[in-house]
């Protein structure tokens, strides 16, 4: 359960962005979550919940899933999650394309 | 002004931030990472489950690695048991005791780092928290992840547990001498880690009868030498042309 240190640092973050814009609140942040970047969703929007306090208070947790995508490094083929992570063709390991974001894309804040 | 949902409040803002939420430990993984680099060292974040033998396979490292400089970093949530265990194989250790944590950052990292003479070291083997998912999602500044995997905790682990294995440079899949006592095939071991692991490589290994620590050593030494170019490497270097093939 590493989820809470995750909230630590993205609401470390938000604050950090909140007061360099001289904002009263932030009420929402982006946050784009990979399939394969070990965190749970569901565990991450619970702990938020729980933690988000002073200009976070009010603040809604939007999460993007992105999903694991695998491809060859030479030919570009796919290779789907759950088959062997090598180009049936060129032979060569699969490249992750995408799902191990764990980003904080946007924040929306209130400014006087 | 509002252009996110079009409603034009000119008292919000929309700020693109782009950011990975975990860049302060990215950057004290970094730190360390250029720490390690400088002083030759390689560092070896060893995870996996409570059990699966970590701490045997460091023993059974520093009884067989015996020419090279070892030192260890032990994480758990309580005791400081397997840094004992590594001591009394004259590994100098220094113990994290992470309360409730559920794995080593990469701060907790470089604060450890001044209880270990690691600038003095060949090998620097971190010995993460006991566990298949928080680890993995924390660099720690290692140059390599190695994940041991006991064949007691069944072949369809690394289906169940993606993110750690697909972090590993390498697998160790210890216990192995109790594989005539198991209902557990190493090549379904192999065949699940080959659809989590794109750069499959697996090592299996009995700390206790001494089975496979030699090709484990014989890993850990290529990757030395390939991060520490030492006088055996730079006298390959040479640069006439020769038909022979070096040793």
């Amino acid at each position: 359960m590493h989820e809470y240190s995750l909230v630590a640092a993205l609401t470390r973050k938000a604050e950090e962005e909140a007061r360099a814009h001289h904002a009263t609140a932030v009420t929402c942040l982006r946050v784009s979550v990979g399939a394969l970047a070990g965190v749970e969703p569901e565990l991450l929007a619970s702990a938020f919940t729980l933690c988000r306090e002073g200009l976070l208070a009010g603040a809604a947790l939007e999460i993007r899933n992105v999903a694991a995508t695998w491809a060859c490094p030479r030919c570009d083929a796919a290779v789907p999650v759950g088959a062997i992570l090598r180009c049936a063709a060129c032979g060569l390991p699969a490249r992750l394309v995408s799902g191990d974001e764990l980003l904080l894309e946007q924040i929306e804040l209130e400014v006087p | 002004m509002c252009d996110s949902c079009g409603c034009g409040d000119p008292h919000k803002v929309s700020l693109d931030v782009q950011e990975r939420i975990l860049s302060v430990n990215d950057r004290a993984a970094r730190h360390n990472r250029e720490h390690f680099a400088t002083a030759g060292v390689l560092a070896v974040n060893l995870m996996g489950s409570p059990g699966a033998g970590k701490t045997a396979v460091l023993e059974a490292t520093a009884r067989r690695l015996t020419g090279r400089r070892l030192g260890a970093i032990a994480g758990d949530l309580e005791t400081d048991r397997d840094a004992e265990r590594l001591r009394a194989v004259g590994v100098p250790t220094a113990a994290i005791t992470t309360g409730s944590a559920c794995h080593l950052d990469a701060e907790m990292v470089h604060a450890a780092l001044d209880r270990v003479a690691w600038r003095e070291l060949d090998y620097l083997f971190v010995e993460n928290v006991g566990n298949l998912v928080c680890p993995a999602v924390y660099d720690l500044g290692q140059a390599v992840n190695v994940v041991a995997l006991s064949l007691t905790e069944g072949e369809d682990k690394p289906l169940k547990y993606p993110v750690m294995f697909r972090k590993a440079d390498l697998v160790l899949l210890t216990k192995l001498d109790l594989l005539p006592h198991l209902d557990v095939q190493v090549e379904a071991v192999k065949d699940a880690l080959a659809r989590v692991m794109p750069d499959l490589a697996l090592v299996p290994i009995s700390a206790r009868s001494g089975a496979g620590v030699a090709e484990w050593i014989a890993w850990l030494e290529g990757r030395r030498g390939a991060l520490v170019p030492g006088p055996a490497a730079e006298a390959h270097s040479h640069a006439h042309p020769h038909a022979h093939p070096h040793a």
